[in-house]
């Protein structure tokens, strides 16, 4: 018998009567039929009899037009999908990227802006590296430098903030780089991908002036938030709305459906900065996330990396019974930074015994950064600057925005 | 009618909710809530996706064609996966058995390995945008000799509450979805084979009840007809009506078609733009619109006011179509003058047309892009009637007659949902599900094995009290006094103001229980429930209302009693007996059974006659 393949037309004999169906795949040992009625069901593949195997179907050239008049926008794709296509024949669902899929899938998007489109990457965004980012940063430099108005970054949300702090700290930028995601799939008609993608290509044409990340900023349909890059985490798993800003207010809102943008008065603006790049990371650095009892070994060997980031408890400590091997790491040349697992607050080991050894040591204060922007920071510092001295003074000041002089109010 | 002769045919898709602890893919409760009750809301628009060919489904589309946001309530009994903020829970197993146990009581075969679906509903009342379906069983049989084709489970849709405003306790509910083939001949074949798959699905005990919890939807086609699927017949009386009056719409529409044709009448196929006729309009409607727009259907005149149901015309169907884009409905001149448009107007209207009285002309009257689109969707509707019945999804009117909705949705609108696994159905599971007694077989178990009357015994077992008259019985209490009590007493005192739903099962069955060990007389049960409902103790309302009397104590009062009229008693002999039971209840308030009084007044009576 002729193997399968998906998309044959089959015959099925199942429960006596006979279904005529599409083939889609084979899985857990049953032959997966898409009915005609649409329903796919598993049933042992030898009730299958294949029938005849269809011309691959065409996909109509629905041209899109692009509005010459209107500024030019780079898409960057990394892997996070604002577009989809359903093949309701086989079921499958595939990402779109390139700008004629994009603009079909949000029309909308074609009375913003015209749009060039690259495709970086199509990777998930756990499978992101350091390396990537400084791809990621070279491309968006290129994109600036090639006139785009600004540059829209599409990105799995999982490491959105890494992937955008990275970019922050390599890439000086006069115009927007948004990074923007979907929480929810594309495919589905409740996406929050449409209205995403039109609040970073409307933030993107905008005033601002600085790399940021624009998702839902609640779970209604009603407005995107714009976040600075160095200030965002993702803080739910699942929800809309899962980006916030830590420590600050957004940069600014993006309305739905009007798409009128509100730029808080701390947004760097446009034009503010001079494009240039510093592309190196210094991949040999760590963030350990301490808990009570957790070993000293856990640290890494004396020469093992150049720069290592707690995430430590309250106003940034760790167990007395580290002190020594803290002590040694630093000794040795490896860098260290504290940062807070509370995520909201500035680190501060002036306030008790353990905090003081620590100080004395030689641990950083991270003030308040994120830890994971501590990383790249981290990372970014070590890989371009091996003064000592001067990398000192760049971790205790705000390079893009990661740490801020005076804590404002509130969670 | 001879609806052989007309080639009727119908099928029934039933949808049942399942009365499982928790929601198919979250682990909400399956809890209808009051709206005042919401803990919040949010807004969402919905968008349809593009499909493989570029294209939007029909019925995806028809709904695109207004811009809509939905706005959706929250409650404490709801969560993120009824919000789609977070991916659903592995399949509810409780359900996945309750559907496979139904497959098998009409004998289908199951699917040996489900695959959960996604199917597009993007008109607000799934907030997805799709509904999750699977396919679980198919090829079960009727006693009519007619198939049933599928049974599939899927998740409810959240209730419109009004307008754009859906609420999200019932989104996520069990459902099973049931499908015959059209293998049914006659409106009364229909409703007889709807009222056999409810009583099925009542015998699993699991199945919600009430209203809404069970609808039906019926497709109807005539020879030369089309399918037409009728969504949301409620009660099952309704269901040979909406069959007969279906019937006789399409066999109207093939009469209109062929009066057409005959006529060679066909549609403009644009527009006209004619407000500048209605300036000095007494046309309120008319003089309020932003734009009038006229479609002309040439030799239509006369069959668009013809009518196809009891009160409903073709201008009716073209009024629904016209509807979907936001206007309140359309004006023909078969139904003119009138509204305020006269005579005048009409000819003024035909004159610049160059139109005839062989035509009809309709208008709309909107802002122009509702007009627009009303007049193209009258177009659309005019077309249709030369070529006779369109295939539609209707909804239902009161008394039987049914309105346009929306076309009849492609097969192409489902895709597999990814965030379920798929779930075998290992042979093992499904022989060890075992059936459920059917309800008319129980019926008939109650009459030969409890001795209650045939009809009692059917009421009872078709009751959404069965669980409690069998409690009843396992905790020998005499069947037909449970029966009547659970049937007849709670109704009356109900009707009365009680509020039954106070009444817990436990207490009900201590009063029968009083009852049966003579603690209160049956008369008292009423008057029992009643305190119970407002509540009392079983023992607190049995102290008050009806302290038990001791036969001797009964006894006193009745010689007291016939002793007190023993002239009337001499005097009327035996026929004293009704008159004085009267006066013994009256006294005794319910405490003694009948019976027992009666019994003893017949020996008094006895007594004092002898006396003589
Ligand atoms: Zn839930």
């Amino acid at each position: 018998m002729e193997r399968l393949k998906t998309g044959d037309r089959i015959e099925c004999s199942y429960a006596g009567t006979r279904f005529n169906g599409t083939y889609i795949t084979s899985r857990e040992g049953k032959a997966v039929i898409k009915l005609d009625s649409g329903y796919n069901i598993g049933v042992g593949s030898d009730t299958c009899r294949f029938m005849e195997r269809p011309d691959p179907v065409g996909r109509p050239e629905i041209s899109t037009t692009q509005n010459d008049s209107l500024p030019p926008l780079s898409i960057i794709s990394t892997g996070g999908t604002i577009a989809s296509r359903i093949d309701y024949r086989t079921g499958a669902v595939t990402s779109q990227f390139d700008a004629d899929d994009i603009l079909r899938a949000i029309p909308g998007l074609s009375g913003i802006a015209r749009y060039r489109t690259t495709q970086l990457y199509t990777i998930l965004s756990e499978n992101m590296t350091p390396a990537i980012w400084q791809e990621l940063a070279a491309a968006v430099y290129k994109e600036i430098k090639n006139g785009a108005t600004g540059v829209i970054v599409t990105h799995g949300t999982d490491t959105m903030s890494y992937s955008s702090a990275a970019v922050s700290f390599m890439v000086d930028t006069p115009v927007p780089v948004i990074f923007v995601g979907s929480q929810r799939s594309a495919d589905r008609p409740s996406s929050d991908n449409t209205m995403n993608a039109l609040c970073s290509a409307t933030a993107a044409v905008s005033p601002l002036g600085e790399v940021a990340v624009v998702m839902h900023a609640s779970t209604s349909d009603d407005r995107c938030a714009i976040h600075r890059a160095t200030r965002v985490r993702k803080m739910h798993t699942s929800r809309r709305d899962a980006f916030q800003s830590i420590g600050i207010a957004p940069l600014g809102y993006v309305d739905y459906p009007s798409l009128d943008i509100h730029l808080s008065p701390g947004a760097v603006r446009r034009g503010s900065r001079e494009p240039a790049i510093s592309p190196v990371l210094d991949e040999s650095c760590r963030l350990l996330y301490f808990y009570p009892g957790m070993p000293p070994s856990a640290l890494p060997e004396t020469g093992e990396v150049h720069g290592l980031v707690l995430a430590g408890t309250g106003l940034g400590h760790v167990s007395t019974d580290w002190i020594p091997a803290l002590k040694t790491l630093v000794d040795d040349g490896t860098i260290i930074m504290m940062t807070s697992q509370c995520l909201n607050g500035r680190v501060c080991d002036r306030v008790y015994d353990t905090g003081r050894d620590l100080l004395k040591i030689g641990v950083i204060e991270g003030a308040d950064t994120l830890p994971e922007v501590a990383l790249v920071k981290m990372m970014w510092v070590l890989g371009n600057e091996k003064d000592p001295e001067k990398q000192r003074l760049l971790f205790s000041s705000s390079i893009k925005g990661e740490c801020m002089r005076r804590s404002l109010h509130g969670l | 009618m001879d609806y052989e002769k007309i080639g009727l045919l119908a099928g029934i898709e039933i949808h049942q909710q399942l009365d499982t602890k928790e929601k198919l893919f979250c682990r909400c409760p399956t809890l209808l809530r009051k709206t005042e009750e919401h803990s919040g809301e949010y807004h969402r628009y919905l968008r349809a996706t593009e499909s493989e060919m570029g294209e939007i489904d029909d019925a995806a589309r028809e709904e695109m064609k207004r811009e809509r946001k939905f706005t959706y309530y929250t409650y404490d009994s709801t969560c993120l996966v009824e919000n789609d903020e977070e991916p659903p829970a592995p399949l509810n197993q409780e359900a996945l058995v309750l559907s496979l146990t139904i497959a098998k009581m009409f004998g289908m075969t199951p699917i040996e390995q489900i695959n959960m679906m996604r199917k597009l509903v993007i008109d607000g009342s799934n907030t997805s945008g799709f509904q999750r379906t699977a396919l679980i069983a198919v090829n079960g049989t009727l006693p009519n000799g007619g198939r049933i084709e599928t049974l599939c489970l899927e998740e409810e849709a959240a209730q419109r509450v009004e307008g754009e405003i859906f609420s999200l306790d019932r989104l996520g509910i069990p459902l099973v979805e049931i499908t015959t083939s059209p293998c049914m001949h006659t409106p009364e074949e229909v409703r007889e084979m709807a009222g056999y798959l409810g009583m099925v699905l009542r015998s699993t005990g699991q199945v919600k009840r009430g209203l809404g919890t069970i609808r039906q939807d019926v497709n109807i086609s005539i020879t030369g007809g089309a399918r037409i699927e009728v969504k949301g017949v409620q009660e099952l009386d309704l269901v040979a009506d909406v069959v007969k009056r279906e019937a006789l719409r399409q066999q109207n529409l093939i009469m209109i078609r062929d009066q057409l044709l005959s006529r060679g009448a066909f549609v403009q196929p644009a527009p006209f733009d004619v407000t500048g006729l209605f300036t000095g309009t007494g046309s309120s409607i008319l003089k309020k619109a932003k734009i009038i727009l006229a479609v002309c259907l040439i030799g239509f005149s006369g069959l668009v006011g013809y009518e196809i149901q009891p009160g409903r015309r073709l201008g009716t169907e073209m009024s629904d179509y016209a509807k979907k884009c936001g206007v309140g409905g359309i004006f023909h001149t078969d139904e003119l003058p009138a509204h305020g448009i006269t005579a005048d107007e009409v000819e003024a209207l035909h004159r610049a047309l160059g139109t005839t009285e062989k035509d009809c002309i309709v208008l709309v009257a909107a802002t122009p892009k509702q007009a627009h689109c009303a007049a193209m969707q009258v177009i659309k509707r005019a077309g249709f009637a030369l070529d006779g019945v369109p295939e539609e999804t209707r909804k239902m009117l009161p008394e039987g007659n049914t309105a346009y909705m929306r076309p009849l949705p492609g097969a192409a609108r489902m895709y597999p949902e990814t965030d379920v696994l798929p779930v075998l159905v290992e042979p093992s599971m499904w022989d060890s599900i075992s059936l459920p007694e059917l309800l008319t077989v129980r019926a008939l178990r109650f009459s030969t094995e409890l001795g209650i009357d045939e009809g009692l015994a059917r009421q009872i077992a078709f009751s959404e009290r069965l669980p409690l008259f069998e409690r009843a019985v396992m905790e020998r209490i005499n069947p037909t006094l449970a029966a009547r009590t659970i049937l007849g007493t709670l109704k009356e005192i109900q009707r009365d103001g009680a509020d039954i739903s106070m009444i817990s099962d436990d207490r009900f069955i201590e009063v029968l229980h009083a009852v049966e060990s003579g603690k209160a007389a049956k008369e008292a049960i009423p008057e029992l429930l009643r305190m119970v409902a407002k509540g009392a103790g079983t023992d607190e309302a049995i102290e008050k209302c009806a302290p038990a009397i001791s036969r001797d104590q009964l006894h006193a009062i009745i010689t007291k009693i016939v002793d007190e009229r023993a002239a009337f008693v001499q005097e009327k002999g035996n026929a004293a007996l009704v008159p004085l039971m009267g006066v013994v209840m009256a006294e005794v308030r319910g405490s003694s059974d009948g019976k027992i009084v009666s019994e003893l007044l017949r020996k008094e009576i006895e007594r004092v006659c002898k006396s003589r």
